[in-house]
């Protein structure tokens, strides 16, 4: 899909993020807006799944290990197709299976995340039966920063490296931000990259939230044969909105119902303004 | 009763023949294939066994990840790890998840002897009995533990079973009709029946015969599979005997002996009841023999507990 095309799904994706927490009067709203790029890319870009071939053993996998930005992830499985939008409208509601992580009761869910420091040892579990059935899929998970905190992850990583899996592709949403602070605060994490490295990652930086630069950085996987891709994606939490972006009380605060006008009116500007440049009226 | 061999080479025999015949089988490890007779299987299959070092939490992510794709899992550590260390991959990432690995557990119970607390596994039936969709297996002998295996290379659900180490009496004819979720009655009695799992099955069945040779009328279940409890074989058990007796090599608190006690309580029967088990202090130390005979774990001692029980309920 072009780039324009991106960003335009985009500002679409984060009315319907927006619209769907304000219904439920619940959600990881920061977190949620800081990952669309990267599930943008991923879903309309890079990866080869599709309610089609979601059964296909060759299909590509998406593993979010930082669960609790379902709602992006839900968003842009109604929008490939994988249920009907409308579902989104019982978020977290009495028997819906649409609730505040993923679970593979949802169509287009490959694994029931939620706990922190879970998706990459079920990412290199999946990628290393790819290995050993001759497949060309990848793994593809994303993490959050504040989840690295989680020891889990590094006992993943050196599974990753010592099975050489380069069909594996390890995101990082860095956005700096974690439920109580800055992560560097709460619990210092850097130099991130260097620990990656020296787990054996091949590591490239990007903006998180530039579709360009995802688009280009995808393009170059694996980064190196016989090891672990991994992209240090630097974001901004609450990505899109004035008031939200890089704002720690946005955790999981939820927009009040001037919030929600104030930051549905700055969507439908960017939109306008995309159809400005892009569109055709 | 004949001596047998330890479950845990049983185990690894019937892995090995299994491996052999299926070739999406794969056995995960945590630096324990010597510790769980791995190591034939790695020399023999080494495509089929995949090592992740002393890390058990990753152990049990990576087999999901595994199993997810259609692989036959047998994830193999020590129980006391397995079942602790990893405990909320076992919950969200197998059970939850609904993907069906084979948790092995070895060494389990207080087979570690004098290695201590941190090594037994004391826990596991009340930590996995809590966990929604996940079942739970424990073999008496030898006969059950290759029965269990090879039961379990298709069963739909997740499934966790533990066994020791040491050499076991034959409990079993080979001939047994052998199905998980369906206990095996080894003796009929009228005074006392023992209910009781893994490989405590073979001390019951010495009291019992201890215990017919002073008139006393006893019988024998092995309860191999803890969830899905065979409520029915409970029920017959509390019908046709006087007075219930469990026996585990487990804390007494939420094994299997909790699981019996609240079934039958909440279907209206109050036999005379005790369960046997590690209670709940700070435990001896010793070797696994010792350490079961102090808590009356072996025949003559269950068979005390009965005579206890039989003859405080029945002043002669």
């Amino acid at each position: 899909m072009e780039i324009q095309e991106l960003e335009r799904k985009s500002i679409q994706y984060r009315k319907a993020i927006l619209s769907i927490i304000k219904k439920a009067n619940a959600g990881h709203t920061g977190g949620d807006l800081s990952c669309v790029e990267i599930l943008n890319v991923l879903y309309n870009h890079v990866m080869n799944v599709s309610p089609e071939n979601f059964t296909d053993p060759n299909r590509d996998r998406y593993i979010q290990s930082k669960g609790h930005s379902v709602e992006t992830l839900f968003t842009v499985l109604a929008d490939k197709g994988f249920y009907p939008e409308e579902e989104l409208d019982t978020l977290n509601q009495f028997q819906s299976h649409f609730i505040g992580h993923p679970t593979r009761k949802v169509n287009g869910v490959e694994h029931n995340t939620g706990a922190l420091g879970h998706g990459l040892s079920v990412s290199v579990g999946i990628a290393l039966a790819g290995k050993k059935n001759g497949l060309s899929y990848r793994v593809y998970t994303l993490l959050g920063d504040g989840e690295l905190e989680e020891g889990s992850n590094w006992e993943a990583s050196m599974s990753a490296a010592h099975y050489k899996l380069d069909n594996l592709v390890v995101i990082i949403d860095r956005n700096t931000l974690q439920i109580t602070g800055r992560t560097e605060e709460v619990s210092q994490l850097e130099p991130l990259s260097d620990k990656f490295k020296a787990f054996g990652y091949a590591v490239r930086e990007t903006d998180g939230n530039d579709l360009a630069a995802l688009v280009q950085v995808f393009g170059q996987i694996p980064f190196e044969k016989g090891k672990p891709s991994l992209i240090l994606a630097h974001t901004t939490k609450g990505k899109g909105i004035s008031f939200i972006e890089d704002q720690v009380s946005w955790h999981h605060h939820t927009p009040t119902d001037q919030e929600f006008v104030v930051a549905m009116t700055e969507l439908q500007q960017a939109e306008e303004a995309w159809q400005v440049q892009y569109g055709t009226r | 009763m004949e001596l047998g061999k330890p479950n845990l080479e049983v185990f690894a025999d019937t892995l090995l023949e299994l491996g052999q015949q299926h070739r999406d089988l794969l056995v995960v490890t945590g630096d324990s294939r010597g510790s769980g007779k791995l190591v034939l299987f790695g020399q023999k299959l080494p495509e089929q066994i995949v090592e992740i070092g002393i890390a058990e939490q990753n152990l049990v992510g990576v087999s999901a990840g595994l199993a997810s794709t259609g692989k036959k899992v047998f994830a193999v550590s020590p129980a006391s790890f397995l079942t602790a260390r990893s405990f909320e991959q076992i919950k969200n990432d197998v059970a939850y998840s609904d993907i069906p690995v084979k948790l092995i557990g070895i060494s389990a119970g207080v087979s570690y002897g004098a290695l201590g607390t941190t090594h037994h596994s004391l826990h596991d039936f009340a930590a996995l009995r809590a966990v929604n969709n996940i079942h739970i297996v424990v073999p008496a002998d030898n006969f059950e533990t290759r029965k269990a295996i090879e039961a379990s290379l298709d069963y739909p659900y997740p499934l966790y079973i533990r066994f020791g180490k040491k050499a076991v009496p034959h409990v079993h004819d080979p001939s047994t009709n052998f199905e998980i979720g369906k206990a095996i009655k080894l003796k009929t009695g009228s005074d006392v029946t023992f209910i009781a799992t893994g490989e405590t099955v073979f001390r019951a069945v010495e009291a019992c015969n201890l215990l017919e040779g002073q008139g006393i009328s006893c019988g024998v279940i092995s309860m191999h599979t803890l969830k899905p409890l065979d409520e029915a074989a409970v029920l017959e058990a509390a019908r046709d005997s006087r007075v219930i007796i469990t026996v585990e090599e487990h804390s007494i608190h939420g094994g299997l002996g909790c699981a019996c006690a609240s079934f039958l309580l909440q279907e209206g029967l109050h036999n005379p009841f005790k369960i046997i088990g590690i209670p709940d202090e700070y435990n001896v130390n010793g070797s696994q023999d010792e350490i079961l005979e102090y808590y009356g774990i072996t025949p003559g001692g269950l068979a005390q507990s009965a005579r206890d029980l039989i003859y405080v309920e029945v002043p002669e």
